[in-house]
Parts: C-alpha cells; sequence; structure tokens
C-alpha cells in the first residue's frame, strides 16, 4: 500500500490563489458579450475547472487509492447520466411533429 | 516483543487491522457519502437545468434580482474557508496541534460569514416579495417564469445553506476534540473526512455562484 501523501501548504496556497483568480474571471466574462451558447459554456468551464482543482487538491484524490478514484469517478459518471437522459428528453421535443395535431 | 504485539493506538477500532486499513475503509465509505450527495444535488441541477431552458427569458429576468457583490463576496469566503480547512487537515496530518485548532476556527468563523451574508440576502428577498409561496409579486409578463427561478434559487441555496449549518455544527465537534488534542498524525483522518464534507459543499457553491448570480448581464 502506497505511503500517505502529506500535501504541504505550498500547494494549497497556489491553488488558493488560482481559485480566486478563477472566481474574478468567471465574472468579468458575466459581463462581456459572447454571443448565445458561449457566455454559458465559459462559465461552465471555470466552473467545472475550479472544482476539479478542489476535488484533486484539496480533497487529494490526486494521491488517493484507485477505489477512491474509482468512487469519485463513478460518482461524476451517474451525475452525467442523469442529466444526458432529461436533457435528450427536453431538447429534442420539438424534432417531430405530433401525429393528429 | 513483535512487530504485531506492538500497543496499538486508542483510536483503532476493533473490526480493523490496523489504523492504515481504518484511515483507507473510512476514506472510501466517506467518498460514498459525497457520491450520494452529489445525486441528491443533481436532482436540483437538473431541474434548474430543464427550467432554464424552457424558461430562458425568466431566468435571467430572476437571475438580475441576485446581488452579484454579496454573492461573489460569499464566493470568496467559502473558497478560503475550504483553504483554512485543507490547512487544518495538513496540521493533523503533521501533528501542530494549535494550527490544527486555530486552522478548524478560522473555518467556523468564515462559514459563519458565509451564512451571514446569506441572511442578509434572504431577507432582501423578503423584502422584495420574491419568495414563492409566501409573498411573491411580480407585474413582469414573466412572472411565472421569474417564480420558478425564484423556487430554485430559495431551494438550492437553502439546501445549500442547510449543508453548510450541518457542516458548522460538526466543526464545533471536531473543534472540542482537538482543543483537547485528540487528533494526531495516525489519526488525524476525522479531520481529513470532515475536510472532504466540507469542500464537497464548497464546490457545489462554485456551481451555484455562476448559475443562479451570472445570467443574462452582458
Amino acid at each position: 500500500m502506497s505511503e500517505h501523501h502529506i500535501v504541504t501548504p505550498k500547494t494549497y496556497i497556489t491553488i488558493i490563489a488560482f481559485l480566486f483568480a478563477l472566481t474574478a474571471a468567471t465574472v468579468w466574462v458575466a459581463f462581456q458579450h459572447f454571443g448565445d451558447p458561449w457566455n454559458d459554456v465559459i462559465a461552465i468551464g471555470i466552473a467545472l475547472t475550479k472544482a476539479t482543482l478542489v476535488v484533486l487538491f484539496f480533497m487529494h484524490v490526486k494521491w488517493s487509492e484507485r477505489t477512491t478514484k474509482l468512487a469519485v469517478i463513478l460518482a461524476v459518471l451517474f451525475l452525467v447520466v442523469l442529466l444526458l437522459i432529461t436533457m435528450s428528453d427536453f431538447l429534442t421535443r420539438g424534432w417531430l411533429g405530433v401525429p393528429g395535431s | 516483543m513483535s512487530a504485531s504485539a506492538e500497543a496499538h493506538s486508542p483510536e483503532l477500532q476493533h473490526h480493523f487491522d490496523s489504523m492504515e486499513q481504518q484511515r483507507s475503509a473510512s476514506t472510501l465509505g466517506m467518498w460514498a457519502f459525497v457520491a450520494q450527495e452529489l445525486m441528491f444535488f443533481g436532482g436540483l441541477f437538473t431541474a434548474y437545468l430543464v427550467y432554464r431552458y424552457l424558461y430562458p427569458i425568466g431566468f435571467e429576468l430572476g437571475s438580475a434580482q441576485l446581488d452579484i457583490k454579496l454573492g461573489g463576496f460569499n464566493t470568496a469566503v467559502l473558497l478560503a474557508s475550504s483553504f483554512t480547512m485543507a490547512m487544518a487537515v495538513w496540521a493533523a496530518q503533521t501533528g501542530k496541534k494549535k494550527v490544527l485548532l486555530w486552522m478548524l476556527i478560522a473555518t467556523l468563523a468564515l462559514g459563519a460569514v458565509f451564512l451571514g451574508v446569506k441572511y442578509v440576502e434572504y431577507s432582501a428577498k423578503i423584502e422584495h416579495h420574491l419568495v414563492p409561496g409566501y409573498n411573491f409579486e411580480s407585474d413582469s409578463p414573466y412572472a411565472g417564469q421569474i417564480k420558478m427561478f425564484m423556487a430554485l434559487y430559495f431551494a438550492m441555496t437553502g439546501m445549500h445553506a442547510l449543508h453548510m449549518v450541518v457542516g458548522f455544527g460538526l466543526l464545533l465537534f471536531y473543534i472540542y476534540h482537538a482543543a483537547k488534542g485528540r487528533y494526531t498524525p495516525e489519526y488525524s483522518h476525522p479531520i481529513e473526512l470532515f475536510g472532504l464534507y466540507w469542500h464537497f459543499v464548497d464546490i457545489v457553491w462554485i456551481f451555484l455562484f455562476p448559475l443562479l448570480y451570472l445570467l443574462g448581464r452582458a
């Protein structure tokens, strides 16, 4: 079994600096005009980046055991399934006409 | 005296062979809990996504009712509390008991600031008649859509705030035991596991902030 890894304050300070910078960036981006889907795409991209930094470094997943990594990946996968299956309904409702109406 | 007869930690539960095994099993257990928490909030985020798609204009009008400055400030406060929590974990792992205690207290204080700001925000919503089911009033042609946005706003931030309150209570427990010096490098995983919970709640807010506060500002 791998030795228990201790993350140092230096790493934490670097990560929190990135998180603050990305928060400022997401507010700035919200006031710029990038055209219809792009403001949302960038906002979600920044949020995903922040979440990934927290999971990998603050929550130590970068150094954790394989079983833990598997649990994290499966959790995210199930969330993606929930969102994808639901939206595959709502996004496609207007595609085909309703017979008889 | 053989290695196996070595005096073991009083914190070792009898059903584990070693502290290392105990740490590893409880870490996986905590992640299973976080995974179901993700499913729980996932339902709310799915509801948000569906109605955001159906009511794009109402959501922009609803979002305009929220205060970006307070929301942004709270985002920074919560991120800072995640940092102090991470530092608390480091202090527990390296046996710095005083630092651990102060970092936990700092995390508690930042959590309190977050909830205080949330109280100010909720009070303003009540004052402006924006609480569905309580006093919602709007003469906008999109009143129904704005109402749905506000309902989701309260459901999502309210559930998030409830998690903060639970975390607050747990922190008091850990501060009490940290003050008594219970946590050592060998027995640091209770702090690590609580850290996982705290960071998860932080991640939820990382998504709530842009999704609720920052719509239609361009």
